[in-house]
């Protein structure tokens, strides 16, 4: 068995495992995606027959308070429950990795939140925030808490934001750990010595060292916070009054129910164009700035 | 925790006895943040609908008797025994041919995508798949899955294999610059195929990065609603969730049923991470630093 005849082989092996694996895929996420950019010119309701109608759904999407309102809630949501997840992470993180007692235990404890599924999650909180805290809230006199702040457009969306962050807290706080974890502990004994401690040495030493876990907590979180569905659908079922409709909500209500599809489909598109856009912005813009040790 | 860091790094003998107690309490007391939502599941699960008064007492104090009742109710409602089935048919067959497949194909495209265009093409093409929202996949993925006759859980585990593709193709093509293309020359010279190597030398290696994909997969796929909901929606089958949903919508008033069957969909899960802790923190941490 001579070596070239070997290397062919082996050649033929790659792409016979390549090849099949690449055209799954192809036929379940790329020919989908390409399904779904043809829809969005067309008036299609998901059944019956159709015309194709150029770029009018574009058009009318830009046109739609629906859709914008979609937009907005995604955007607010995912900003707002980004930076408390990160906030109350961090600070959570630098706490289970202090000299504490019963360290396993207490990081097993808080990440929790992340096995458990969000939908009951959801519908859990959502008792909760029916008739628990208005009972305690009542009781106790505090206004805005009397009744349930699901059931008010002004205050609905921050109790998505709530559940959001119940569950992604448990996530972040254990990549903060293990970037907190890869900081040397001389650094911080250079750091004492130079006279750096509190807040200081959080901003000008720590912080710098874990800048790539910060990277990708702020990745993760945007994102899943752009696909927002499951605490919607258990919380709110965008409501009331569509105030809580994210667009991955919409899309599904509108686009797979409501005979919307083509529609839907335009809106999808730019959906995930903003997606693409934004995950590229991030890594362009956060990737740069790691401190390399 | 600032005082006790000083402490700590000034006097280096005594780093190992000197514990943090005001960090420790405050992140005990915390930890109410977390178990307050599961005692209240706990709670009015075993609660009856008599004892569920709008005041404080009736949201937080533990049932007057410890009746499993409602769980038996809910179980027969839900049909829990068959959705807890097709959720774990669902998850152990997506998770076993996502490790198979996907190993195979972080190791065909990783092991060339350095000199070859059309492996660098192949890595790129699937990785950036990461990107692609379901919600934009989801109308036409009806549709095709329904023309092809795989609205059902194959159907299901068939997407979660695809969509997980991406991720699985980080983290091999990533763990594969650790084997040595040494290790696979020692077996050609003994006169054994490409094949052959890999699933005796490479798969049996990459052991490490098959726990955290499986893992990854895993709760992915459990906890997973939309998939199920839009692919078999309009059938009798049921997963785990799904079945939640299903209840919600038919019996949203009978709240201690209803809770009684959120426990029931969250008992495997807790069960699963009691047991195996380590692996599923070391999985989850893994793949989002590494991925």
């Amino acid at each position: 068995m001579d070596s070239k005849k070997h290397m062919s082989a082996r050649r033929r092996t790659f792409l016979a495992i390549t090849i099949p694996i690449m055209a799954l895929f192809f036929l379940f996420n790329t020919l989908p995606l390409l399904q779904g950019f043809a829809y969005s010119f067309t008036n299609f309701r998901g059944f019956g027959s159709y015309d194709v109608i150029g770029f009018r759904n574009y058009y009318y999407l830009f046109q739609d308070s629906r859709v914008g309102h979609s937009y907005l809630f995604t955007f607010v949501y995912a900003i707002v429950s980004t930076v408390l997840t990160n906030v109350i992470s961090m600070i959570l993180a630098l706490g289970l990795t202090s000299k504490i007692v019963g360290k396993g235990a207490l990081r097993g404890i808080y990440f929790i939140p992340n096995v458990l599924g969000s939908l009951v999650i959801g519908y859990v909180f959502s008792f909760f925030f029916t008739y628990v805290l208005p009972s305690v809230g009542g009781a106790l006199g505090i206004p805005g808490l009397d009744a349930s702040i699901l059931a008010s457009t002004s205050s609905a969306w921050f109790g998505v934001v709530i559940v959001g962050c119940w569950q992604a807290i448990a996530l972040n706080t254990i990549i903060y750990i293990s970037g907190l974890e890869t900081v040397p502990k001389d650094v911080y004994e250079a750091a004492s010595i130079d006279g750096a401690t509190g807040f200081k040495k959080f901003r000008y030493i720590t912080f710098p060292l874990i800048m790539p876990f910060f990277t990708i907590n702020m990745v993760l979180c945007l994102k899943n916070g752009l696909m927002v569905f499951d605490q919607i659908m258990a919380l709110t079922k965008g409501g009331p009054s569509q105030s809580t409709e994210s667009i991955s909500y919409l899309i599904y209500q509108n686009g797979i129910s409501g005979g919307q599809f083509g529609f839907q489909s335009a809106n999808a598109v730019i959906y995930f164009i903003v997606i693409v856009a934004i995950s590229v912005f991030q890594m362009k813009f956060l990737g740069g700035k790691e401190e390399q040790l | 925790m600032e005082n006790s860091t000083k402490v700590v790094y000034s006097t280096e003998k005594v780093k190992k006895e000197r514990k943090n107690i005001p960090v420790t309490v405050l992140l005990i007391i915390g930890c109410i943040t977390v178990f307050f939502p599961l005692y209240m599941t706990v709670i009015i699960a075993f609660k009856q609908p008599s004892e569920m008064t709008n005041d404080i007492a009736g949201a937080l104090m533990p049932p007057s008797a410890w009746s499993f009742s409602n769980f038996a109710q809910a179980m027969e409602v839900t049909d829990f025994w068959n959705s807890l089935l097709n959720s774990v048919l669902i998850t152990v067959s997506t998770v076993v041919l996502s490790i198979l497949i996907h190993s195979l194909a972080g190791y065909a495209v990783g092991r060339n995508m350095d000199h070859s265009k059309f492996y660098k093409f192949a890595y790129l093409y699937m990785v950036s798949g990461m990107f692609v929202p379901f919600a934009i996949l989801m109308m036409p993925e009806v549709k095709q899955t329904a023309m092809m006759g795989i609205d059902n859980p194959v159907g299901v585990v068939i997407l979660y294999i695809v969509f997980q593709l991406p991720q699985s193709m980080l983290l091999y093509t990533g763990y594969l610059r650790n084997i040595p293309l040494e290790l696979e020359e020692a077996a050609y010279v003994d006169g054994a195929s490409t094949w052959r190597t890999y699933w005796s030398i490479i798969f049996p290696n990459m052991k490490p990065m098959h726990a955290t994909v499986a893992v990854l997969i895993a709760m992915a796929a459990w906890n997973d609603v939309m998939t199920p909901l839009v692919l078999m929606g309009g059938s009798d089958l049921n997963t785990l969730p799904l079945a939640q949903l299903n209840f919600q919508t038919a019996f949203s008033t009978n709240y201690n049923l209803a809770f009684a069957s959120y426990l029931l969909s969250m008992i495997p899960i807790l069960i699963f991470y009691l047991i195996c802790q380590k692996q599923i923190i070391g999985g989850v941490t893994n793949g989002a630093v590494k991925g």
